[in-house]
C-alpha cells in the first residue's frame, strides 16, 4: 500500500509540472466521432480535435475558411466548389483530401451508421435524405470529390445558410483508413486520427480529457495555447464554484440559483441566442382551437416582467418567434395588453373567465421553469379570471406526452436554431413537423416555407416574414416568452479570442492568453 | 455448514434473474426513451438508430438477446456514450467508486467507534451530549447539503483543498471531501450504535468482576468491553458497505467523481437501457453478495446462530 501511495506522489508530481494552459468545464462526457456527435459537449472538443471545410467565426458564427481556403456557389445558389488547401494534413500524416469529406458524408447518412445528426446535412444536401431513409444511393448524395482538393457539394435548393451550416461536425472529415482498421474502437486514444488544431493526448471517461497543440496542423504558427485540459463536470454549483476558485478557465451554462450574485461580475457573458422559449397550446383542444382565446392568453402575459424578475440573465423578451437577425425584421404576435385580453376572451364567449374549463401546464421539473410557470398561472388568473393547475414531470416524460402522444393543453416548450436563419426557427411549425406540438396546420405555412427553400436568396427573408406574419400576428398559435442568451463565466481580461456568439461555440485555435 | 453455504449460494441465482428480468421491462415502461429529445429526430433516422441497437424487435426477442448477452458477460453499448460499451464504462467507474467507498468506511468506522467510546465512557457530560448532537446532524441531514457546506468551508473559505474533482494534480487532496461527507452518515450511526452497545456492556456482570479483580480502566475497557460491545458494529459493516458504493450516488455528483454512482443518474435520466441495466445488475450484485458473506459471518461470530 505505502508503495502504490509513493508510486502515486511521484505521480501527481510530475503531472503537475506539466501545468495545464486552459481548463474548462464542459458539462458533459463528449462523444468524439464526428458523425456520431450528438451535443454542445461534443462539439466543443470536436472544434479541437477536427477541422471541417468551414469553421465558425468566433464572433459572428458565420463560416469562415478552415480546411477550404475558398470556394465558389453557383448562379443558381444549388452547388457550392470548395477548395481544399494543399497542406492540411492528418495526425498520421496522411493529406486531407475531398475524398475524406466525401466518405464521411456518406458514413454519417449511412442507415447502419444510426447516426442521430443525419438529419442535419439531411436538410441541405441533395440525395442526402433519400440514402438516409433507405431510397436512395451513396453515388447520389451531392458530395463530389473532383480531384483531391476540390470538392463539389449539390444542394436541394439555394440554401444561402448551408455553407454556415458546414461549420457542425455533422459535416466534419473522417479518416476511412482508421475506422476500417479500429471499427467503433477508431476514437480510443491509442487509435485516434484526427486533423485539426489540437491532438488528442488522454482521455479518462467521467474524469478528464486533454488536448495538446498539433505541431502538423497546417496553420499551427497561430495556435497559442498549449493544451486544453476538459473536465465533464455537469454540476452547475460545482462549476461555479470551480470557476469562482480558479480551478477552471471557463464553464458554459451557470449556478441559475446564484444569478444575482453572478450577473454582477466581470466576467459572466450573456449573449443573444437563436432561440425561444415559448408555450405550446393544443390547437386540436377546445376552447384554444379559437384564435381569440390563444391572443387573449399572449396578451395577459408580461414578458418584460419575466424577464426581469424571473429569469434575471439578459433574457430578451419576445412577441415573435424569430429572433432579430440581420436583414431579418421578426413579426410579432399579441403583446402584453390586459384590456384587450378581456374583451377578447369575453368575445370568444367567456366573459370573465366565466365557463372556461380547467386546463394543466406542464413543464418539465425546473426551478426556472416553475417560477415561470406560475407568473403566467396568476397572470392569466388576474387579467382574465382562467384557472389552471401546474404539473412538473422529468423531462422524458414531459417530451413523450407533449411531443409524442400530443395529450396536453398548454405546456412549456423551447427552441434552439441550428443555424442563423429563420428557417430554422419556422419549419418546426409546418403541419407534419415531428416538433409540431401544438398541432398548428395550416397549408398556407407550409406552402411559404416550401416556397422559400427554393426562393431567391433576395427574397427569402420577405417570405419568412409572411410566414411569420401568419402563424404569429394571424394565428397566435403559440406564445412566445423571450429568446434565450448563452451564458458563460470567462474572464475576458485574460483571455481573448473569446467572444460572445449567437451558436455558442468558440474556435479554440482563435483563442489566446492576454 | 458447507451445505448451507453451497444452498444460500445458489439462492443468489434466482434472485438476479428476477432482478435482471423486472428491470429490463419496468425500465421500458418509463416514458420517453435513449433517442427522444427537444428536437424530435425525424422518422426515417429514428427507424436507423433502433435497427442498429435491435430495438426493432419485438419485446420478448429483445429481451432474450440482452439475457443471452449478460451470460456471456456482455452488457452491450451505451446508447448516450456512443463509443463507448457498458462493460468499459463500469470497469472505468467501480474502482473510483470502490476507492471513495472504503476510505469512507473507514473514516466511518475509526471515528465512530471512537467518539462510540468516548461519549458512552462521559455518558451524560458535555463530551457525550456534543457526540451525540453531532451524529443526529449525520443522520438527519442529507449529503447533498453537507456536500456543499464542507466545499464552501473547506476550499472556499479556508482554500484547503480543492472543490471538485478526481485525479491530476491535486490527488489524493481530491478525495478528502467527498469521503468526509460520504463517511458522515455512517459516522453517525455506528457512533450511536457502538455507544449505546457500550453502554450495555458496561453494565454487565463480567465487566463487574473485571473491575472487582481491580484491572485498571483501560484495561478492563480495551479487553473486555470492546470485545462484547464490537459485535453488532462488525455485523453493521456489511450492510454499511454496500450500502456506501451504492449510496455514493450524490456525493459522486456533487463532487464531480468519476464513479459508477454517477454514470448512474445520467443513464437513468438520459434512458440509457443497457448501462442502467448493467449498473442495476452491478448494484444488486454487491448486495447479495454482501447479504450471504454476513450470513455467514453471523454464524462466526455469533454463537446463538446456527446453520442446519
Amino acid at each position: 500500500m505505502k508503495r502504490i501511495l509513493a508510486v502515486l506522489f511521484v505521480l501527481v508530481a510530475v503531472t503537475g509540472m506539466f501545468a495545464q494552459d486552459f481548463v474548462f468545464s464542459n458539462a458533459s462526457e463528449p462523444t468524439l466521432d464526428p458523425s456520431l456527435q450528438t451535443d454542445t459537449a461534443s462539439t466543443n472538443v470536436y472544434l479541437g480535435l477536427f477541422e471541417g471545410l468551414v469553421q465558425y467565426d468566433p464572433k459572428t458564427s458565420r463560416a469562415i475558411p478552415a480546411v477550404a481556403e475558398s470556394w465558389t456557389i453557383s448562379k443558381d445558389g444549388t452547388v457550392i466548389t470548395f477548395k481544399l488547401r494543399k497542406n492540411a494534413t492528418w495526425s498520421d500524416g496522411h493529406p486531407v483530401t475531398a475524398q475524406d469529406f466525401v466518405y464521411a458524408m456518406r458514413r454519417i447518412l449511412d442507415p447502419k451508421t444510426g447516426a442521430e445528426y443525419a438529419y442535419f446535412p439531411a436538410m441541405v444536401i441533395k440525395g442526402a435524405d433519400a440514402f438516409n431513409s433507405g431510397k436512395g444511393k451513396a453515388e447520389d448524395v451531392g458530395y463530389k470529390a473532383i480531384d483531391a482538393n476540390t470538392l463539389e457539394v449539390s444542394l436541394t435548393g439555394p440554401a444561402p445558410y448551408a455553407v454556415d451550416m458546414m461549420a457542425h461536425s455533422s459535416f466534419g472529415p473522417v479518416p476511412q483508413w482508421a475506422v476500417e482498421k479500429f471499427g467503433n474502437d477508431w476514437t480510443k486514444p491509442s487509435n485516434i486520427v484526427t486533423n485539426g488544431p489540437y491532438l488528442l493526448k488522454d482521455w479518462k471517461v467521467q474524469e478528464y480529457l486533454l488536448m495538446e497543440k498539433n505541431p502538423k496542423y497546417w496553420d499551427a504558427k497561430n495556435v497559442k495555447i498549449k493544451s486544453i485540459k476538459v473536465l465533464p463536470g455537469d454540476n452547475d454549483t460545482t462549476n461555479y464554484n470551480m470557476f469562482k476558485n480558479g480551478e477552471v478557465d471557463w464553464t458554459h451554462g451557470i449556478a441559475v440559483s446564484k444569478i444575482d450574485e453572478i450577473k454582477l461580475r466581470k466576467d459572466f457573458q450573456a449573449s443573444p441566442q437563436v432561440a425561444t422559449y415559448y408555450i405550446s397550446l393544443n390547437i386540436a383542444k377546445k376552447p384554444f382551437d379559437d384564435v381569440r382565446v390563444r391572443k387573449a392568453l399572449a396578451m395577459a402575459i408580461d414578458k418584460k416582467a419575466i424577464v426581469d424578475k424571473i429569469t434575471k440573465a439578459g433574457q430578451i423578451p419576445t412577441d415573435a418567434m424569430v429572433p432579430p437577425l440581420a436583414g431579418y425584421t421578426p413579426q410579432k404576435g399579441a403583446g402584453f395588453n390586459p384590456e384587450q385580453a378581456k374583451k377578447l376572451l369575453a368575445e370568444a364567449g367567456f366573459p370573465g373567465g366565466k365557463g372556461f374549463p380547467a386546463f394543466t401546464y406542464i413543464y418539465n421539473t425546473n426551478e426556472g421553469h416553475k417560477a415561470i410557470g406560475e407568473f403566467i398561472q396568476q397572470s392569466w388568473k388576474n387579467v382574465l379570471g382562467i384557472d389552471c393547475t401546474l404539473q412538473n414531470m422529468e423531462f422524458k416524460t414531459l417530451l413523450d406526452l407533449r411531443d409524442k402522444q400530443r395529450d396536453f393543453t398548454v405546456s412549456r416548450n423551447g427552441w434552439v436554431g441550428d443555424y442563423i436563419d429563420p428557417n430554422t426557427m419556422l419549419e418546426l411549425f409546418i403541419s407534419d413537423s415531428g416538433n409540431n406540438a401544438g398541432n398548428y396546420k395550416n397549408a398556407d405555412f407550409d406552402k411559404l416555407i416550401e416556397k422559400a427553400r427554393t426562393a431567391k436568396v433576395s427574397d427569402r427573408y420577405k417570405i419568412f416574414q409572411q410566414a411569420e406574419t401568419m402563424l404569429l400576428t394571424r394565428d397566435q398559435a403559440l406564445i412566445p416568452i423571450y429568446h434565450y442568451v448563452n451564458l458563460d463565466m470567462i474572464d475576458a481580461s485574460k483571455w481573448g479570442g473569446w467572444y460572445p456568439n449567437p451558436i455558442g461555440f468558440h474556435p479554440w485555435k482563435f483563442m489566446y492568453k492576454k | 455448514m458447507t451445505k448451507f453455504i453451497i444452498r444460500r449460494f445458489l439462492s443468489l441465482i434466482p434472485t438476479m434473474f428476477v432482478i435482471i428480468t423486472l428491470s429490463f421491462f419496468l425500465i421500458r415502461f418509463a416514458p420517453g426513451g435513449p433517442f427522444s429529445s427537444e428536437k424530435k429526430l425525424p422518422e426515417a433516422v429514428l427507424q436507423n438508430i433502433l435497427k442498429k441497437y435491435h430495438m426493432d424487435e419485438s419485446m420478448p426477442m429483445q429481451y432474450l438477446r440482452y439475457f443471452n448477452d449478460v451470460l456471456h458477460g456482455d452488457f452491450g453499448p451505451s446508447y448516450k456514450y456512443k463509443e463507448s460499451t457498458v462493460n468499459e464504462l463500469i470497469a472505468q467507474s467501480f474502482p473510483n467508486s470502490i476507492v471513495l467507498g472504503s476510505v469512507a468506511l473507514a473514516l466511518a468506522v475509526f471515528a465512530g467507534i471512537g467518539v462510540g467510546i468516548t461519549s458512552a465512557l462521559r455518558q451524560n457530560r458535555w463530551q457525550d451530549y456534543l457526540a451525540m448532537s453531532l451524529a443526529v446532524i449525520g443522520i438527519s441531514v442529507p449529503l447533498f447539503v453537507i456536500g456543499p457546506v464542507l466545499q464552501l468551508a473547506f476550499s472556499m473559505q479556508l482554500k484547503w483543498l480543492p472543490v471538485s474533482g478526481w485525479y491530476g494534480r491535486k490527488w489524493p487532496l481530491t478525495l478528502i471531501l467527498p469521503a468526509l461527507t460520504l463517511s458522515f452518515p455512517y459516522f453517525a450511526y455506528i457512533a450511536r450504535l457502538s455507544r449505546a452497545s457500550i453502554l450495555e456492556v458496561l453494565r454487565s456482570d463480567y465487566v463487574r468482576t473485571a473491575r472487582a479483580k481491580g484491572l485498571k480502566e483501560s484495561a478492563v475497557v480495551l479487553k473486555h468491553v470492546l470485545k462484547g460491545a464490537l459485535l453488532p458494529v462488525v455485523s453493521y459493516l456489511g450492510p454499511a458497505f454496500s450500502g456506501i458504493i451504492t449510496g455514493s450516488i450524490v456525493v459522486e455528483s456533487v463532487f464531480v467523481v468519476p464513479g459508477v454512482g454517477r454514470i448512474f443518474v445520467q443513464s437513468a435520466l438520459n434512458r440509457d437501457y443497457t448501462l442502467i441495466m448493467g449498473e442495476v445488475i452491478v448494484y444488486s450484485l454487491i448486495l447479495v453478495v454482501m447479504n450471504f458473506a454476513v450470513d455467514i459471518v453471523y454464524g462466526f461470530l455469533d454463537p446463538r446462530i446456527s446453520y442446519k
